[in-house]
């Protein structure tokens, strides 16, 4: 305040810049909702584009057939040779059904055409259910099948605004499936096999299942490995090194180690793991190992974080009652320390979770149809498997690759829902 | 002239002491051929410590103090900010092993034990010597696993039943069990501060210790829970020796039997407490204790 002949009031002062000040604040304000808004648009952006265009995966195209299941036609003799019943020519009967639902078709390119209404794989549909019921050989029953994805595009854009996809369909393949529509004999159903199948080529045949496993299994070897070693690290690093160069060091690369690009720790493991220790490509096991070396800076990071966090004064009232130092570390710090670490944890293993790049350099991008039952059993993850399927030229695959970012996202939140109550739980006891 | 001493000591304490005493005894600013004064020694040491020197880094922080601790004796430390009692306190139960750069040098002695001999396990002589802190410090965990806690990582119960009984002489000798025995599995943490301070204590105690280190236990606490620590300082002299670090010289007067004035690191007087605050021997504990400064 400079002094006048007028000295002006210091309230009139400070009322005047108020007004200022209010403007000031309000701006501050508006900066972080924008921000908050920003980011909530983007989300709702990706959830409708995801939703979108993966919602219809959830549903398949089924065709309804007339069969008779002559057992002279499926090659069977023995009903009680399991051998035989397994190796029936259910496609072939299914060729018959069709040829008498069009027996205009005649020609043996028409035909071909005709026999690709159904999947390839619906043979399979009717072996099980003459294995479940061998009573219904040499009787005519009308036959739920598997459609091809071909038609199953076209059955689910039919009504959209864009107008039907038609692909390589000709005048007549549609003219086929309009007529088994208008007689009723097309139907769409939950699509189980999305979530009981390993992937195939054929996109109505191909399942997340396998990814879902293959991940599940690489983050509990990643999961199993990397939380021990991080925190037994970042305790000793914490509680017992001295503090000299060769900690700073180790210190120094922790935190380089955390922002290096994952795919060099994908080579590191092929090098390592793969040429060296000659394990198996594509295992869970050999992803796990690689995705634990990528998240234990994470984890080591966060664990010393909470460690330091943990009041001085808990472990001088435990050393003061006589605790012995790994007492005080097991019985005061750790725990308290605990729901830090989770959050870490919880961390690195969402990243680990999304990982593909490294995982590619050991192989299990190979596409396997097989559902892995193991951590041995070659196989891929959910992020692999979306990278695949849109990678791929059938026009099915495209709902299908919007539905394993689905089913990822969820397997996320679950992961996370299920860390964030282990961590409330922990929190709670003390 | 008042205000001229104030306004040195704000820079220094040691200034203010050299202008206090030049006018009367010249010689006595220089601390360097200080002699502790009164009696240091009892016939009935508990503890003993003899030419005590701690340094953190290169950095003097006690220099050559001598003094015993009798059985059952209450004995307070007071003194200037900075002037070492709390880390002499903490050499004590080598509290100050945790800290990397500190060194003591001496001989201490628990009944005629060496407290600092490196084949000695630290654990049983934290058990033996306990402390309390300034701060009261109980664990996020209950009120009877604070107090079990102890007894229950020495192993000094194996039945349940025994270590309930640990818990309430403990808290009952804390004074505390009427307070808390309805609500033994509510959190420590949820007690008010007094409480927490007593609820420390009755966890220092239930592991038996000879001697109990208090490090201003007070300081953080009000009036009335003042009063009642004090109080309960007295009744445990039965049973603990005790040695206190306090900041306030009535809670000295009041709660011990002799009394160690420390100035600068150098143990300065220690005698019967009513002697230190009616007619200390020593120019310096004089002026400590008159208010002069401090």
């Amino acid at each position: 305040m400079t002094p006048s002949p007028k000295t002006p009031n210091t309230m009139d002062v400070v009322n005047k810049n108020l007004a200022k000040r209010y403007r000031k604040e309000k701006m501050f304000r508006f900066y972080g909702i924008a921000s908050i808004s920003f980011g909530l648009l983007c989300l709702l952006f990706l959830f409708t584009d995801i939703i979108g265009k993966g919602h219809s995966a959830f549903f398949q195209t089924y065709v309804k057939l007339p069969v008779v299941m002559s057992a002279d036609a499926l090659g069977i003799t023995d009903v009680n040779d399991p051998h035989q019943i397994a190796g029936g020519n259910y496609q072939g009967v299914l060729k018959q059904a069709l040829r008498e639902r069009f027996p205009e078709v005649t020609d043996r390119r028409g035909k071909r055409a005709l026999y690709g209404i159904v999947s390839n794989g619906a043979g399979y549909e009717l072996r099980a259910l003459v294995e479940n019921n061998p009573d219904i050989l040499n009787t005519s029953l009308d036959v739920w099948v598997l459609a091809d994805d071909d038609i199953d595009t076209y059955v689910k854009s039919r009504s959209s605004r864009e107008g039907a996809y038609t692909g390589r369909f000709t005048e007549q393949q549609i003219s086929w499936i309009e007529s088994l529509i208008e007689s009723g004999n097309v139907e769409e159903r939950f699509n189980t096999t999305f979530f009981t199948a390993g992937d195939s080529r054929e996109p109505e045949q191909a399942g997340i299942r396998g990814a879902m496993m293959g991940s599940l299994f690489t983050l509990l070897v990643t999961l199993a490995l990397s939380f021990p070693i991080g925190v037994a690290a970042a305790v000793y690093l914490e509680e017992y090194a001295k503090k000299n160069k060769f900690t700073d060091f180790i210190e120094v690369n922790i935190n380089n180690l955390a922002a290096v690009p994952s795919i060099i720790f994908g080579l590191l493991g092929l090098a390592i793991f793969i040429n060296f220790f000659e394990m198996p490509r594509s295992i869970p096991l050999v992803g796990g190992f690689v995705l634990t070396l990528m998240t234990l800076p994470t984890i080591i990071i966060s664990s010393r974080a909470a460690i330091k966090a943990v009041p001085p004064s808990i472990r001088e009232a435990a050393m003061g009652i006589g605790a012995s130092k790994m007492q005080v570390i097991l019985h005061h710090v750790l725990p308290l320390a605990m729901p830090g670490m989770l959050t870490g944890a919880i961390i690195g293993m969402a990243q680990a979770l999304g990982e593909t790049a490294p995982l590619l350099m050991i192989g299990m991008v190979a596409f396997i149809v097989d559902v892995p039952s193991g951590i041995t059993d070659p196989s891929t993850v959910l992020p692999v498997q979306i990278f695949l399927w849109a990678d791929s030229p059938e026009r099915a695959f495209v709902e299908r690759t919007s539905a394993a970012i689905m089913v990822l996202l969820g397997f996320l939140v679950v992961m996370n829902a299920l860390a964030v109550w282990l961590r409330k739980r922990l929190e709670r006891r003390w | 002239m008042e205000a001229i001493v104030d306004q040195t000591a704000k820079v220094d304490p040691m200034n203010k002491v050299n202008t206090e005493l030049s006018k009367e005894n010249p010689e006595a600013h220089d601390l360097s051929g200080l002699e502790t004064v009164g009696i240091p020694f009892t016939d009935t040491a508990k503890m003993s410590m003899r030419d005590v020197n701690v340094f953190y880094a290169d950095k003097q922080a006690i220099f050559d103090v001598s003094l015993d601790i009798g059985q059952n004796e209450v004995l307070a430390m007071i003194g200037p900010s900075g002037c070492g009692k709390s880390t002499f306190l903490r050499c004590l139960n080598r509290m100050n092993d945790t800290i990397d750069i500190c060194s003591v040098q001496g001989s201490l002695k628990l009944e005629g034990q060496d407290i600092y001999d490196p084949k000695l396990d630290v654990v049983p002589l934290r058990a033996r010597v306990g402390m309390v802190f300034q701060k009261p410090n109980p664990f996020p965990k209950s009120i009877y696993d604070n107090v079990a806690y102890g007894p229950r990582i020495h192993g000094l119960v194996n039945r349940r039943t025994d270590l309930d009984e640990i818990v309430e002489t403990s808290l009952q000798k804390a004074g505390l069990w009427k307070e808390v025995r309805d609500r033994l599995h509510s959190p420590g943490t949820g007690l008010s501060g007094g409480q927490q301070q007593r609820l420390c204590i009755a966890r220092t105690i239930a592991v038996s210790p000879e001697v109990i280190l208090m490090d201003e236990p007070c300081s953080a606490l009000d009036p009335i829970a003042t009063a009642k620590i004090e109080e309960l300082i007295a009744e445990l002299s039965e049973n603990f020796t005790i040695a206190i670090v306090t900041h306030s010289m009535q809670q000295a007067a009041r709660v011990s039997h002799r009394t160690a004035y420390f100035h600068l690191g150098k143990l300065v007087e220690v005698n019967e407490t009513e002697k230190v605050f009616t007619n200390p021997d020593h120019k310096l504990t004089e002026a400590y204790i008159t208010g002069r400064f401090g």
